[in-house]
């Protein structure tokens, strides 16, 4: 069964959005036919199970048009578009699989571009893709700020309560009860419109489980695909009531922006139901549900194995040390990456700060008035604002003047222009601790002001601020999470997705945190390092 | 030259005692005065190439404030400085007091700079670059300022501090130096610019007692050479071994000049007695 996954996957939904990665699509079809034969040959048997969308993407993917890329958050758990848990370096999900075979309608070769959840509509005004979902719903408000397809997926919100406990019989039974639900969803307003439920609203759905766990809430109310995944695996939990509500999620598009491309997507689902390869991706998901039959009018049985759903609880259950030791290994070469981005981007904004900071420095203290006074206004506006709203403006805010940046640039550009803030006002100090002598004494033996500068005051001053520099790296280190709200994938979105995905906040936190430390210990030898060297001449030599 | 045809006005008798050479140092009626508080109340006085001559007085009487004028370090509210032929006065048109327009002082910073081509400094605190060795100390201004290849500018350097007398501490780190070493290497630093006229700033008020003399004894040694050299100094042994004349300043003005045994033996102005008294 894990075996007839791993095909699927590796050709129904990893292909595709691989394939604008390599040089040709003719080459990616190579590399599909070959997979194919090799898996056909050694296990026949599995490739039976294998779904109509798999099959389909295989063979007749020669994708000619342009790369469609939909935006998503790959944070956001199963089964919507998320990590692997047998191979965290892939996104899988029913909506991944969607994607492909939308793709396969179009003729066009599909990329995910990865998005927090809540930008995911803004992402779209700001160009980053051309397409978004994640179990987006399709209601006024969302409607209000993008185009959205018909439904792909029906559903509705699910009750879980702890086993064993009083089963509740609908929205009315949970007044006076605390319930937890995902913050913004539609069942968190559908649960506050009830009234007298104490709606407890969280980020992470795996959060209001074990909240519903360890008794800190009464109940959760969430998307059926969510309690599937989540709750119906877990021997302590159990679902619970008739369906609450009625969810449609919908593909969002630019507000009336590309009405042929919204009019191609309508199509495709539409024969996609119509020809079964919809059911049959949903049976995959252990998705389809009376709803879905009552809304596509599909009263056929199961048609697909739910292998994906099997393989998900498979590589999700509690494990013995040694295989969850597997598991932490198997995380290293994805978190080695996201490492290196950490460090690309901290290492970027730092010489960036640096720069900045210094010409910020030198204006307030040799600048004049004019110049003083402006520097003066950056810093403190810089200061005074937080880190994330300036990270935030400048991804999504900038575009509406035209200037769109990429989210590396941007991230970047922000901790940089932020960091530089306190930079300057830490090379202040440092160049007004250079004694005014000093500067006296080079005039004297006739240098120019900027001669002086450069060759006494400005290497003293830096000799002084070198270690406060280095503490400010090590933060800058910490603080470079912020960019993962610009769909950046670093260290800390990475622990976000793999804890998400394994329900281990625990063990990967650890691993996570290590790293950091890791990264920032290089730098705080080199700077004990590089104090040493450079502070000859302004400490005592011992003779 | 403008230098040697000007007449002397105010409190200076006319030139030094032995006037009649050439004076390379012509002040001539500068007043400066920070806000309402007059600090120079029009000072003139000349000297001639070679000579010595400590300014004393008491603290405050504006005795640093006259010698950082003559280097333009800072700026002159009236009258003028001519050092080796190079004028620096107020620029014309601007009244005592108000502030000089931005081209005023733009041209104010260039004459200064060509001034300074020929005057070296020398502070009381010494105040080398704590971050480069004695060796590069002297090394940097050359190289900075005149473009100096650094072979040579080094070669020099390591003449000057074996002149006077730190060969041996060439890669020495300021804070590693006494105060003695440190005021002679500011003094072969100031050298290195091949000035031609040296200002000192009490150069040993900060030295253990014991330190005086080495740094003295340098002086000395550049008057036998034929430096000119303005002293600021409350050291009155030297002022009186040393000096070709001591010129007594009090209250922003000049009281007397005169020759340095004249004016210890025989002061002609009852202030400078009552100054003197203390240390004779
Ligand atoms: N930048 C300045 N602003 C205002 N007043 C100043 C400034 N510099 C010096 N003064 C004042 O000018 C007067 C003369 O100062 P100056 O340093 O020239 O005296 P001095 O004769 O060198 O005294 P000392 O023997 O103590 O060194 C003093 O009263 C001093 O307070
Ligand atoms: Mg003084």
């Amino acid at each position: 069964m894990r075996l007839a996954f791993a095909l699927r996957t590796r050709l129904g939904s990893a292909m595709p959005s691989a394939a604008p990665h390599c040089r040709s699509s003719r080459l990616a079809g190579l590399w599909a036919a070959l997979l194919l034969s090799f898996w056909a040959l050694a296990f026949g048997a599995a490739a039976r199970a294998e779904t109509p969308a798999a099959a389909s993407a295989a063979s007749a993917s020669k994708p000619s048009g342009p790369p469609l890329r939909y935006g998503g958050d790959g944070t956001s758990g199963a089964p919507y578009i998320f990590k692997d848990p047998a191979d965290p370096s892939r996104t899988v999900g029913f909506e991944v699989d969607i994607m492909d075979e939308i793709g396969r309608h179009l003729g066009r070769p599909v990329v995910f571009v990865q998005n927090d959840w809540s930008n995911l509509i803004p992402g779209l005004d700001a160009g980053l893709y051309d397409v978004a979902l994640s179990g987006l719903e399709i209601t006024a408000a969302h409607q209000a700020a993008a185009d959205f397809s018909i439904p792909y997926y029906t559903t509705f919100g699910q009750i879980v309560i702890r086993r064993g406990e009083m089963p509740v019989d609908g929205l009315a039974d949970l007044k006076g009860k605390s319930v937890g639900t995902l913050k913004s969803s539609q069942m968190e307003y559908v649960l506050k419109q009830a009234g007298g439920i104490d709606v407890r609203s969280y980020d992470e759905e795996i959060d209001a489980y074990s909240d519903l766990k360890l008794k800190r809430i009464d109940a959760t109310v969430m998307d059926f695909p969510i309690a599937v995944y989540y709750a119906q695996p877990d021997r302590e939990l159990q679902f619970t009531g008739p369906p609450i509500g009625r969810i449609a999620y919908g593909i969002a598009l630019r507000k009336g922006a590309h009405p042929e491309l919204l009019a191609q997507i309508n199509t495709a689902l539409s024969q996609m139901s119509v020809d079964g390869s919809l059911h049959a991706i949903l049976d995959s998901w252990a998705l389809w549900s009376p709803v879905m039959a009552q809304v596509t009018g599909d009263a056929k049985p199961m048609i697909a194995q739910p292998v994906n759903y099997e393989h998900f609880v498979e590589a999700t259950q509690p494990s013995g040390w040694r295989a969850q030791l597997d598991r932490y290994a198997r995380f290293l070469p994805q978190l080695g990456w996201a490492a290196l981005m950490t460090m690309e981007i901290s290492i970027l904004s730092m010489v960036l700060a640096v720069g900045l900071g210094a010409a910020l420095a030198l204006a307030r203290v040799y600048g004049g008035t004019v110049l003083d006074r402006l520097a003066q206004i950056y810093i403190e506006v810089v200061r005074g604002t937080p880190l994330l709203i300036q990270v935030l403006f400048i991804y999504y805010g900038l575009p509406k003047i035209g200037l769109q940046l990429d989210p590396f640039v941007a991230g970047v550009l922000a901790l940089g222009l932020n960091y530089a803030a306190y930079e300057a006002e830490n090379y202040r100090a440092g160049l007004l601790a250079v004694p005014r002598h000093q500067m006296e004494a080079a005039v004297a033996l006739n240098m120019t002001e900027r001669q002086a500068l450069r060759n006494v005051i400005i290497p003293q001053a830096a000799r002084m601020v070198l270690p406060p520099t280095t503490n400010d790296f090590i933060s800058l280190i910490k603080d470079s999470s912020l960019v993962s709200v610009i769909s950046l994938v670093e260290l800390t979105k990475t622990y976000e997705q793999i804890s998400t995905t394994y329900y281990d906040y625990f063990g990967t936190g650890i691993l996570v945190a290590a790293i950091y430390l890791l990264l920032g210990l290089p730098f705080v030898r080199l700077a004990h390092w590089a104090e040493k060297h450079v502070s000859r001449g302004m400490t005592r030599s011992s003779h | 030259m403008e230098a040697q045809s000007a007449g002397v006005q105010g409190a200076a008798p006319a030139g030094g005692p032995g006037s009649g050479g050439t004076p390379i140092v012509r002040v001539e009626d500068v007043r400066k005065s920070y806000g309402p508080v007059d600090i120079l109340k029009g000072v003139s006085f000349q000297i001639e190439e070679g000579d010595l001559v400590s300014i004393i007085g008491p603290s405050g009487c504006g005795k640093s404030t006259l010698l950082r004028c003559l280097n333009g370090l800072e700026s002159l509210d009236t009258g003028v400085i001519d050092i080796c032929g190079v004028a620096l006065k107020r620029a014309p048109g601007g009244k005592a007091g108000a502030k000089p327009g931005a081209n005023a002082e733009a041209e104010f910073a260039h004459a200064a700079h060509l001034l300074r081509k020929n005057v070296g400094m020398v502070f009381q605190s010494f105040n080398l670059f704590p971050h480069k060795t004695l060796l590069e100390n002297v090394m940097l201004a050359p190289i900075v300022v005149k473009g100096t290849a650094k072979a040579e500018a080094e070669a020099n350097a390591e003449r000057l501090l074996q002149k006077v007398g730190l060969g041996e501490r060439l890669d020495h780190y300021p804070i590693d130096l006494s105060g003695g070493q440190q005021q002679r290497g500011a003094i072969a630093r100031a050298l290195a610019m091949a000035p031609k006229v040296m200002l000192y700033d009490e150069p040993t008020s900060a030295l253990d007692p014991g330190l005086v003399d080495e740094v003295l004894d340098v002086m000395k040694e550049l008057d036998r050479e034929g430096m000119t050299q303005i002293v600021v100094t409350h050291e009155m042994r030297f002022a009186r071994d040393a000096s070709d004349y001591i010129i007594y300043m009090e209250k922003g003005e000049i009281v007397e000049i005169s020759d340095e045994d004249e004016m210890f033996t025989n002061p002609k102005d009852p202030r400078t007695r009552q100054f003197l008294r203390r240390f004779l």
